[in-house]
């Protein structure tokens, strides 16, 4: 009676994307977000050269937290306003599939944004971001934001404040990421010893993976009434 | 109009069963507890050589810390077996983890600052063990903000056991942070202290002497007898509530 | 005549949101085939309902059977034999009528090839088939409705719930809607409908259940009678 997981999962990414393929909604207001923080912060730390340069994995985490906030509650009040969660709910399929589903695409559309943004920063602050392990790091992290962010965000929007709650819900709890995140892309920007950074890395795989497995059960929980 | 009222003055009374006999008795050992470990830390115990009086704040500090945990250990568990059971008693238990918690990380940031202006000449620094005991209580703000905003009970329950459930991971990596990021400057008195640690001191028997009752007191019957005290308080104010709307709708 | 068999099967279920009770404890039974008609005033619990029958939430008591399966335990054989058509279209604006057909025909786990060949016959069906390309977000609130009736039956389900479906639409639209309906129960499915418009219970309808404030107050075939005058004192 089950539709089969995968199946699932599949029609959910396949449906995410092609929606955002055609409006570019998310992407495109990430990604203006983006470029607006970056910036801003630019402007903001120009009086001293040295800082703008300490401070640039600083300015990269915080804006792919905002960015990651701004689009999981705009793609969560897109499910909302026309009920399209609603109707997913109704089928016959799994509550992880769909928080697979919704996560991937989330993700999905956040890296895009990462990834435009790390030769962006490279020109604006002058630190080199095209490295593997940065651009690996990036993408552990936004997974992370989204993992979490997928949950919490279908959570928020069904309290009586909608949008305003999800940062407030979020941050405490991706914390550990951003801390771990900065730290191993600043021991990189910085030509530190492998040992120093590999240690921050590996505890935000951990994390990811911990907090991934955590969300993918509670799920349910989450969009029953 | 000149209707009857359904509901009696009597109905108005909210349950007042009285307090259990073990809740009473673990009342006064947790006071006579707080008042004896007080005695123990602040006066029994010797004055440290090198750091003096403010020593001893540590008594109070870092078993404030055990029983937040227990506490916040406690909203877990409680989360946990909500959503299996679905029983509001044990959402409730997580709603007074939370509180009871919360209280006793602020009173252990609060005794680390004042400890801290004198040894480390400065009251917060971003170290990693402070940095994530910061984020610790954030995150258990965070909590009551979410639940303060969610209307529907049944959702509220289920939506706050998955949140308490999240949460504790920042309790985990406040309490093992240590092991993963070492330049931390924060002592560890139990075990072995960061090579970077700043104001640490020996553990003699005296030390153990004072902290082993004051830790026994803050990690069991500190967290247990408050949460007890404030589960029954929440027992009343929703009954309270249902009456209201019992009230209103008729 | 013979009897139907039983589908739906509901019994002293409640519902309480926040400490306010929305259902107290109601039962009744629908017979396979069976068209409802659910009426009560605003907030008397007929969108809750349909939602928990939907296996959109958890009575907190009480007994839901449809088909057989119960719920929560066995929502998701309820679900597979669920269409709902609910006050919101349910539709993703950025995609075509096809593309969310699609999409929801894949939830059902239906095949790709069934897919198809049943969206361009349900599209033909409703007269779509010209706007089957455009996005949802460029249809008006009759079209929007129909789609949401094509999304509610891809799956050829046995039980369909439909939710105020006749708010926003036209005369024009609402009658198309009536006749779909008819044709509806002529395959043998079972309709529950709510509504607070008592003008608008098609002529199909058998049978009508009255919702006063979490509880039914009335609940018998329809035949002559007048609605009006059942649903006055019914609701008071």
């Amino acid at each position: 009676m089950k539709t089969p997981f995968i199946t699932s999962v599949a029609a959910i990414i396949k449906k995410d994307l092609r929606a955002e393929f055609r409006a570019r909604e998310l992407v495109s207001l990430m990604g203006l977000f983006t470029l607006l923080s970056v910036l801003v912060f630019s402007f903001a730390l120009e009086l001293d050269r040295e800082a703008r340069e300490e401070a640039v994995s600083g300015v990269l985490w915080v804006t792919l937290i905002f960015a990651s906030i701004l689009g999981l509650n705009r793609g969560m009040a897109q499910e909302r306003d026309q009920g399209g969660l609603d109707a997913t709910l109704a089928a016959p399929v799994s509550r992880s599939a769909i928080y697979l589903g919704k996560l991937l695409g989330n993700f999905f559309f956040t890296a895009i944004v990462a990834l435009v943004m790390l030769p962006l920063m490279t020109v604006l602050y002058g630190k080199n971001l095209l490295d593997a392990w940065v651009i690996g790091t990036t993408v552990i992290g936004v997974f992370g934001f989204a993992a979490i962010g997928t949950l919490l965000a279908t959570l928020t929007v069904q309290t009586r404040a909608r949008e305003a709650l999800l940062p407030i819900a979020m941050l405490p709890i991706v914390l550990p990421f951003l801390l771990t995140a900065v730290r191993a892309t600043t021991g990189l920007l910085n030509g530190a010893v492998e040992r120093e950074w590999q240690s921050s890395l590996g505890m935000l795989a951990a994390i990811t993976v911990i907090y991934f497995v955590m969300c993918l059960l509670l799920y349910r929980y989450v969009v029953e009434e | 109009m000149g209707e009857k009222p359904k509901l009696a003055a009597s109905d108005l009374q909210i349950e007042r069963r009285p307090q259990p006999r073990l809740l009473r008795i673990l009342t006064v050992i947790t006071a006579l507890g707080f008042a004896g470990s007080l005695y123990l830390g602040l006066a029994a115990a010797g004055t440290d050589i090198l750091q003096g009086e403010i020593q001893r704040i540590f008594y109070i500090h870092m078993p404030s810390f055990f029983g937040a945990f227990t506490a916040f250990g406690l909203t877990l568990v409680g989360g946990l077996i909500y959503l299996a059971r679905r029983r509001e008693k044990w959402d409730r238990i997580a709603l007074a983890g939370v509180e009871v918690g919360l209280a006793f990380s602020l009173i252990n940031l609060l005794t680390g600052s004042i400890w801290a202006r004198p040894i480390w000449n400065t009251w917060w620094t971003w170290d990693p063990r402070l940095t994530s005991a910061a984020i610790m209580c954030l995150t258990y703000a965070a909590y009551l903000m979410l639940r303060a905003g969610i209307d529907d009970l049944d959702r509220r329950r289920a939506f706050m056991s998955v949140y308490g459930i999240l949460a504790f991971v920042t309790v985990l990596i406040t309490l093992f942070i240590i092991r993963i990021v070492p330049e931390t400057i924060h002592p560890v008195i139990v075990g072995a202290s960061p090579q970077n640690a700043q104001g640490g001191f020996e553990a003699t028997s005296g030390v153990v002497m004072a902290l082993i009752p004051s830790l026994l007191l803050w990690l069991i019957f500190m967290p247990l007898t408050l949460m007890w005290h404030r589960v029954r308080l929440e027992n009343r104010i929703e009954a309270l509530n249902r009456l209201k709307t019992q009230a209103l709708s008729e | 005549m013979t009897e139907a068999p039983v589908i739906i099967e509901v019994e002293r279920m409640s519902k309480v949101y926040g400490s306010l009770p929305a259902l107290r404890g109601i039962n009744f039974r629908v017979r396979r085939g069976e068209f409802v008609v659910l009426l009560g005033a605003n907030g008397s619990g007929k969108s809750t309902l349909l939602r928990l029958l939907s296996g959109l939430g958890k009575p907190a008591a009480g007994l839901i059977r449809v088909g057989g399966w119960e719920m929560p335990g066995e929502a998701m054989a309820v679900r597979a034999q669920i269409g709902l058509v609910a006050h919101q279209p349910l539709l993703y604006e950025n995609l075509t009528a096809r593309e969310n057909l699609d999409f929801y025909g894949a939830l059902y786990g239906m095949g790709r090839a069934e897919r198809e060949g049943r969206i361009q016959e349900l599209l033909r069906e409703l007269g779509l088939l010209k706007r089957a390309d455009s996005l949802a977000r460029t249809f008006s609130r009759g079209m929007k409705q129909r789609l949401s009736i094509a999304r509610a039956t891809l799956h050829q389900p046995d039980v369909l719930l439909l939710d105020e479906p006749y708010s926003g639409l036209d005369q024009a639209a609402a009658e198309l809607f009536d006749a779909m309906l008819a044709a509806a129960t002529g395959e043998g499915r079972t309709i529950i409908m709510s509504t607070h418009q008592l003008t608008r219970i098609p002529e199909a309808a058998e049978r009508a259940l009255v919702l006063s404030r979490g509880r039914i107050s009335f609940d018998d075939a329809i035949g002559r009678r007048d609605m009006n005058a059942i649903y006055r004192s019914a609701s008071a």
